[in-house]
């Protein structure tokens, strides 16, 4: 039962939320018919989020230990009325303070964070649309390197009316993004007359999984310095890093850039990828801009973290050794999923692009394709969802500019479900080779008849098999 | 900083406002009992501190809910996974219930139509976000809630426009008004999207009348405009007429189901009946489905934490709790309202007849040296700087009569209140009086030897004994 349209404001009635993309169809397979080790064995298998499972049992013993974190049990109740009513805008002094100090190890204590520029938000998804309403007016635009997370469109764009001019990145050199791509995206969007107010990037990127090195770093310091532009770095994978090269933050880059303007730096941050909490929604919105915090926490209220949480997460970071062993397990457990996928992957011949951190790899199924193209895409994509029954993130859907890529992801699921996807991944991709080979095979036979008079036998269906009574004559 | 967007810049945050610079003014000086008895008392603070201790025994009662738990089974895992915007499917159907029992069951709410949001401060942006574009406006009755300024207006870009309401009808919204109000926006060529109302109300603490909604659904329905009514106070009333919602008017009129129904709206929390705002738990209830699904997009900027729903749902589905709460609430809240009223009273300070809400509409008119807003914030500065209690002043409110300030009751202790009351009658009785009598100062010497008048000495009485200045 809904209204004239006209009642209703633009933002309501128009789809550039984004979730109408055909990105969801394969979250709604998965929704129809989710696998289940015993109930549902025939399901779709979630392979499309990127959720941290990994290490929830560490957090779940440090609960048990610990029950006067929580203002709820008989061990913490005497904190609950103060907490309770706690809504001030700087959040808990013990929770920034956690906060930072989580930050801080996450980045090996190579950096220092201060805990008056903690800003909440309603996790990285509130900390980024937050930044792009302090940083930017209707119309402005941010330059993102390709391929992004696909939520950013929603996030930096739908309320805001700021603009994301893609900077084209390509397989070439695994996707780096480069001096010449954010020169030449920077010059076209001035020339039509575009505002370009900054450049916001995911490190480690999702949906590459790689970390930037330190000259990819600096290069991107001295572009956005140049142009007197601001850097936003959603580091919410920070933790996730397993390999070389180690994560080298922003932070740890300004200290060694000191020409580059701090006003123009910014870092978004989350719980929700390193510690596998995204229901707490537990965004940060760290600037070095003294008004940007300012005013960034002013937005926060509209996105405030439950002062229950913020009180049970201050005492959770707080506690160096649970963190420090935390810390640890995580990039352990990632890199070991990591290395059961990408070696299952190899072993029936699927390369993943090389890759260091995230929940995910971004799988190179370009020679699976009918052609190389993004219909292609979708049509593989919608097979391997319907047929092979495993939800996974075609690359458009990250504004991949090449076609063939699909982003999976391996934490959010037990290692049992894992070697199923990947035996279900095996026999399809055994058989599609099988498939093409046949295919080959018929048209190296129509080229040998060309000579002849084609018979129309040759194009029967019955050809499909190897052993077909023509193969053999 | 040019580099920095218009909404950075510019003040339409409201929060360098009268309202905000007296939360400063406490933050540097909070009165504590026994640490620091001379500070200022905060009663500019619509919290409501009165029934911890029921929520409390429940919790002693109730450990799962605490320990993520469920039929002792560890749910920890699944929490700490859940972002689905749609909510926790056993908290919307609680807090479906819960509304409709603070409304004595006369309506119904349906999960389905509730969205979660972050508090009720992220509910009234996210529905000026879904129902206006920028530039388009908002009309409200006045005095309204300081934080709409921010809350309606900031990064929406929605324009409010003042629906002028006068203490010669005890503030009600008369027809008069809102067309004038339409009127007014029409001639500063904005489109006007509807009416948004709080009832019970903030700051006047009165309940909206049967007959000001049938005023208001009459008008919406002819002008063909929304209307939102932010409900936030539903559960504090504590005394008759009692608490008419806009949809029980909609059932009564027989119009559930029509167009107008679905222009209604109401925003929910449970930061003032429950004391919750910590936990940020705001809520958007609507019958039009593109509405729903649009705010459920929206919320994603702003999820309940998957634990507080949690927790959240466990207490509110005991409807043992729920309705015991309700009722003893509503009692402490009486007797605090009654309290602040006869000590004003006494004092020759007359209150706005209430019968709602966590404060108090008092009339100050008589002390104002003039009657201006200057004035106002003359008074309002002693108040806050002399007296050392912070409350808000009427202008602040957008009221459109100087002389009126909202003092809030549930935020602090018995005691703290007498304190309060004290230093008032002190204020009062002191300057507005050329010459003291001799059985005044008897009366203060006492009050001198107590630990917690040492403020007197602060006082700038003309008369005051010299050892004490």
């Amino acid at each position: 039962m809904s209204l004239d349209k006209n009642l209703l404001s633009k933002l309501a009635v128009g789809d550039k939320h984004g979730e109408d993309s055909p990105y969801f169809d394969g979250w709604k397979a998965y929704d129809n018919n989710p696998f289940h080790p015993e109930h549902n064995p025939q399901g779709v298998i979630q392979m499309g989020l990127a959720e941290n499972q990994l290490c929830s049992d560490l957090i779940k013993e440090w609960i048990k230990a610990n029950p006067q974190a929580s203002i709820c049990t008989a061990e913490g109740i005497d904190g609950f009325s103060d907490i309770a009513v706690f809504q001030d805008y700087h959040g808990l002094k013990q929770f920034r303070q956690a906060i930072a100090a989580f930050m801080e190890k996450a980045r090996g204590g190579r950096v220092r964070f201060e805990e008056e520029r903690v800003v909440m938000s309603g996790g990285a998804t509130g900390a980024n649309e937050t930044l792009m309403f302090c940083l930017a007016d209707r119309d402005d635009a941010f330059l993102v390197p390709t391929p992004y997370y696909a939520a950013f469109d929603r996030d930096l764009s739908w309320r805001t009316g700021v603009r994301i001019i893609p900077v084209e990145c390509n397989s070439s050199n695994n996707f780096q993004v480069t001096k010449q791509a954010l020169e030449s995206a920077y010059l076209n969007a001035q020339e039509t007359g575009i505002k370009i107010k900054g450049l916001i990037l995911a490190n480690p990127s999702n949906p590459l999984g790689t970390s930037l090195d330190r000259e990819t770093l600096q290069t991107l310091m001295d572009f956005i310095n140049d142009k007197q532009i601001h850097l936003v770095c959603d580091e919410i994978y920070a933790a996730t890093v397993f390999a070389e090269p180690r994560f080298i933050s922003v932070a740890e880059m300004i200290q060694e850039m000191d020409h580059v303007n701090r006003d123009l730096i910014h870092i978004v941050y989350s719980l929700s990828k390193d510690m596998g909490l995204p229901g707490f929604r537990v965004g940060v919105v760290y600037s070095y801009n003294d008004s940007v915090v300012t005013c960034a926490r002013r937005m926060s209220s509209f996105g405030l973290v439950s002062s229950q949480t913020q009180s049970f997460l201050a005492a959770m970071l707080s506690d160096q050794i649970f963190v420090d062993n935390f810390l640890k397990e995580v990039s352990k457990r990632v890199a070991k999923r990591h290395l059961i996928f990408t070696e299952g992957l190899k072993e029936m011949g699927v390369s993943c692009l090389t890759s260091n951190a995230g929940l995910f790899v971004l799988m190179d199924l370009r020679q699976m394709l009918k052609d190389q193209t993004f219909e292609s895409e979708m049509s593989l994509w919608r097979i391997i969802i319907n047929k092979v029954k495993i939800n996974i993130s075609p690359g458009s859907s990250f504004h991949c500019s090449e076609p063939g890529w699909f982003r999976v992801c391996f934490a959010n699921m037990d290692e049992d479900t894992l070697q199923i996807a990947l035996q279900r991944m095996k026999h399809f991709v055994l058989r599609h080779r099988e498939n093409k080979k046949r295919k080959s095979f018929q048209e190296n036979l129509k080229l040998s008849f060309s000579s002849m008079t084609y018979d129309e036998h040759v194009r029967t269906p019955t050809l499909m098999s190897p052993h077909s009574p023509l193969v053999r004559t | 900083m040019g580099i920095l967007s218009r909404k950075a810049t510019c003040i339409t945050h409201g929060q360098d406002s009268s309202y905000f610079l007296g939360w400063e003014a406490y933050e540097k000086n909070p009165y504590h009992e026994v640490k620091n008895p001379n500070g200022i008392i905060q009663m500019g603070l619509a919290e409501n501190q009165l029934s911890f201790n029921l929520i409390e025994s429940w919790l002693a009662k109730n450990p799962e809910a605490a320990n993520f738990e469920r039929e002792g089974q560890s749910i920890f895992r699944e929490l700490a996974l859940f972002q689905d915007y749609h909510g926790l499917p056993s908290f919307k159907n609680a807090m479906a219930d819960f509304m409709s029992e603070n409304r004595g069951n006369r309506v119904s709410f349906d999960p389905k139509k509730l969205v979660l949001t972050a508090g009720a401060t992220s509910a009234n942006e996210t529905l000026m976000f879904c129902l206006a574009d920028p530039g388009e406006a908002f009309l409200l009755p006045t005095p309204y809630y300081p934080g709409f300024d921010r809350d309606l207006k900031w990064r929406t870009g929605v324009e409010i426009v003042p629906i002028q309401c006068t203490s010669a009808n005890g503030f009600r919204t008369t027809k008069s008004a809102l067309e004038e109000a339409y009127k007014q926006a029409q001639m500063l060529n904005l489109k006007v999207k509807g009416v948004l109302i709080t009832n019970p109300s903030n700051p006047l603490g009165t309940t909206t009348t049967r007959t000001e909604l049938n005023r208001l659904l009459d008008f919406v329905s002819r002008k063909n405009i929304h209307l939102i009514s932010d409900e936030i106070y539903s559960g504090t009333v504590f005394t008759s007429p009692g608490f008419i919602s806009v949809m029980e008017v909609l059932k009564e009129k027989k119009l559930e189901n029509t167009d107008v129904s679905k222009r209604v709206h109401i925003v929910y929390s449970l930061s003032k009946d429950l004391g919750l705002p910590g936990f940020r738990v705001g809520v958007i209830y609507s019958n039009d489905d593109i509405v729903v699904a649009a705010a459920t997009k929206m919320s994603s900027f702003g999820l309940i934490s998957s634990q507080t729903q949690y927790l959240l749902s466990a207490l509110l589905s005991d409807k043992n709790f729920t309705k015991n709460y309700l009722k003893e609430n509503q009692i402490r809240l009486k007797n605090r309202h009654n309290k602040l009223v006869s000590g004003l009273e006494a004092v020759g300070i007359e209150c706005l007849k209430s019968n709602a809400g966590l404060f108090c509409w008092v009339d100050m008119r008589h002390l104002l040296r003039s009657n201006t807003f200057e004035a106002e914030i003359e008074l309002w500065k002693k108040i806050v700087y002399e007296v050392k209690i912070n409350i808000s002043p009427g202008s602040s409110c957008h009221c459109n009569e100087p002389g009126w300030f909202r003092v809030c009751f549930a935020n602090m202790s018995e005691e703290t209140l007498k304190v309060a009351l004290i230093r008032l009658k002190m204020f009062v009785d002191g300057p507005s009086s050329t010459t003291r009598s001799q059985s005044e100062h008897q009366r203060l010497k006492p009050l001198r030897k107590m630990k917690v008048s040492n403020w007197v000495l602060r006082l700038s009485f003309q008369d005051r004994e010299p050892e004490e200045r």
